[in-house]
């Protein structure tokens, strides 16, 4: 059950990453998560039935989502479109992508059929036990997926995509031109959610277009959890660390709520109002957090 | 260097709001030039430096850089040989980002790859560039620029500006944000880097004895024309009596609103 937290909590890390990027780094609402997510999962399916390999499977995910993110950034670079509404456009119309992707079926099973978590789970049978064998694969996969996001931004073209968020004037300045670097933000961001919803498929058993329903809720909810869990911190590394443990903390907030709200006499379809009210709370606590800050500022005015 | 030829900017052509905010400037800035701007509040001084970094386009008339139709080059192409401080001393730097970082982005001007640049021959070169400051903020390079006051984030955008070598550099009333003594201190170090990189440089300021202190070359500047282009040894006999009165000449009107303005 614990183990059941954590590979959870680790596959949708990697959405919250990408989710990290945007919000955070780029200052960029992007609801394109909603679409990207099942589109992930149902390119991973739809590649598993074809027989592909399966890592290049995992790839066509990746490319796939990148390519939801850049169609957003173009519509909101060239048209002129508020980013949310952008989003939205995306995310609306992904969905009717993603039924086409899945054969006209509104839900996919691959069950029956070798994924990457199964050929995982065969290979180290015995060598470490059953129930730590996909946990220890998602440490080490999002581990890796971190470090080699922490390498992204400390380089030049990182750092520059970190101003961006910050001070839009200060790349125009470097004459770099934003649009470019908006594209590129919300295309990796992207990238990584589809990465995510290829793996929940996999998890899961199936690809669903519904299963990005709210998704970016829960993302923005554990990037939140994680930055009032660890202290302030200019430090990337730091900062993608946090995400993932949001996500976690998160996953585990949201398991025990549909395994143990009957006792309150709680139903899954509850956990919407539930993820909504903790971002409600969430934005309380950081602004008082915020709050004290600026008194103790005050304070030391005087 | 760069020139304006005929240039006009009206805002909301046809409509109840509309502003010509330039007209018709004709202006060549010649290298190695250090021209102060003047003029009272809706002169066209921020308009005029707006067209030259190309945040806006001309309505009508064309900019030529060294000899290049630049009018339609849009501003982060042009920033690649033009540099620019704002008023705002946040404008230039980013705060949620440590010192070297900000150093590093804005070292080598275009577009970024997946390369990390950010070493220790780098760091020590920013290091010996930031001693020059005088702030003691070589020693603080892995803090964040949120925890930096104006003054010292000025001067910074300042410095990095300058490592970046633009052929040409507007400051936009660069001073005005920040108290007498650090506004003292920036301008000072303007002068400093214009004379020891030979900047060809345009400044607005708010002050006319800095005007007239400043740089070989002056212009006035009211409702969208530049009046009054003086430079050499009849800008170095100016004083702020005589512009006053070179003012009343040109334009034959009362001068006591813009005399607030304009002075200290």
């Amino acid at each position: 059950m614990i183990e059941g937290i954590f590979v959870e909590g680790l596959i949708y890390g990697i959405m919250v990453l990408g989710v990290f990027i945007t919000f955070r780094v780029l200052d960029f609402p992007d609801l394109t998560v909603d679409g990207s997510f099942p589109l992930g999962a149902a390119l991973m399916v739809q590649c598993i039935m074809l027989d592909m390999n399966l890592w290049l499977a995992l790839l066509v995910a990746f490319i796939g989502g990148v390519m939801a993110g850049v169609v957003t950034a173009l519509i909101h670079n060239y048209l002129r479109v508020p980013n949310l509404l952008a989003g939205i456009l995306t995310m609306t119309m992904l969905y009717s992508v993603n039924i086409r992707i899945l054969d006209n079926r509104a839900n996919v099973p691959v069950m029956n059929h070798t994924t990457i978590l199964s050929q995982v789970s065969e290979r180290f049978a015995g060598i470490v036990p059953d129930e730590y064998i996909l946990l220890t694969f998602f440490v080490i996969a999002v581990l890796i997926i971190k470090v080699l996001l922490d390498l992204f931004f400390h380089t030049d073209l990182g750092m520059t995509l970190g101003a961006m968020g910050n001070n839009e004037q200060m790349v125009i300045s470097q004459g770099v031109n934003p649009k470019t670097l908006k594209a590129i933000g919300l295309g990796l961001s992207n990238g990584l959610v589809a990465v995510s919803g290829a793996f929940a498929a996999q998890y899961l058993g199936f690809a669903d277009v519904a299963l990005g329903q709210g998704i970016i809720i829960s993302g923005l909810a554990s990037v939140m959890i994680g930055e009032i869990l660890v202290l302030k911190s200019n430090r990337i590394g730091v900062l993608t660390l946090c995400a993932i443990m949001g996500s976690i903390f998160f996953n585990g907030v949201m398991y025990l709520g549909r395994y143990y709200g009957y006792v309150v006499k709680m139903t899954p379809n509850d956990l919407n109002l539930i993820k909504g009210i903790l971002i409600v709370v969430l934005l309380v606590l950081a602004q008082s957090k915020k709050l004290q800050k600026v008194s103790a500022r005050m304070m030391v005015g005087k | 260097m760069i020139e304006l030829k005929n240039v006009s900017m009206v805002f909301n052509p046809g409509t109840v709001n509309e502003n010509q905010a330039i007209s018709n400037i004709k202006l060549k800035v010649r290298e190695g030039d250090f021209i102060t701007v003047i003029g009272s509040n809706g002169a066209g001084k921020s308009t005029l430096f707006n067209l030259i970094a190309g945040t806006i386009a001309p309505t009508s008339g064309t900019l030529y850089m060294n000899g290049r139709e630049i009018s339609r080059e849009p501003e982060y192409r042009r920033a690649r040989y033009i540099g620019r401080i704002f008023q705002n001393p946040l404008l230039g730097t980013a705060s949620n980002m440590s010192l070297e970082d900000n150093m590093m982005i804005t070292y080598r001007k275009g577009f970024k790859w997946l390369k990390r640049s950010l070493n220790k021959k780098m760091r020590e070169f920013f290091r010996s560039q930031l001693v020059q400051l005088k702030m003691g903020l070589e020693e603080r390079m892995k803090e964040n620029l949120a925890m930096f006051s104006g003054g010292q984030r000025q001067a910074l955008t300042l410095l990095m500006m300058v490592l970046s070598k633009p052929d040409l550099i507007l400051l936009d009333e660069h001073t005005a944000a920040l108290d007498p003594k650090n506004a003292q201190m920036v301008l000072e170090l303007t002068h400093k880097f214009i004379e020891e990189y030979k900047l060809t440089s345009l400044m607005i300021t708010h002050n006319m004895s800095h005007a007239i202190e400043f740089g070989n070359r002056l212009l006035m500047m009211d409702k969208g024309e530049i009046i009054f282009d003086v430079e050499g040894e009849a800008k170095r006999s100016l004083t702020v009596e005589r512009l006053v009165e070179k003012f009343h000449e040109i334009r034959q009107q009362s001068f006591e609103n813009d005399r607030t303005l304009l002075t200290d």
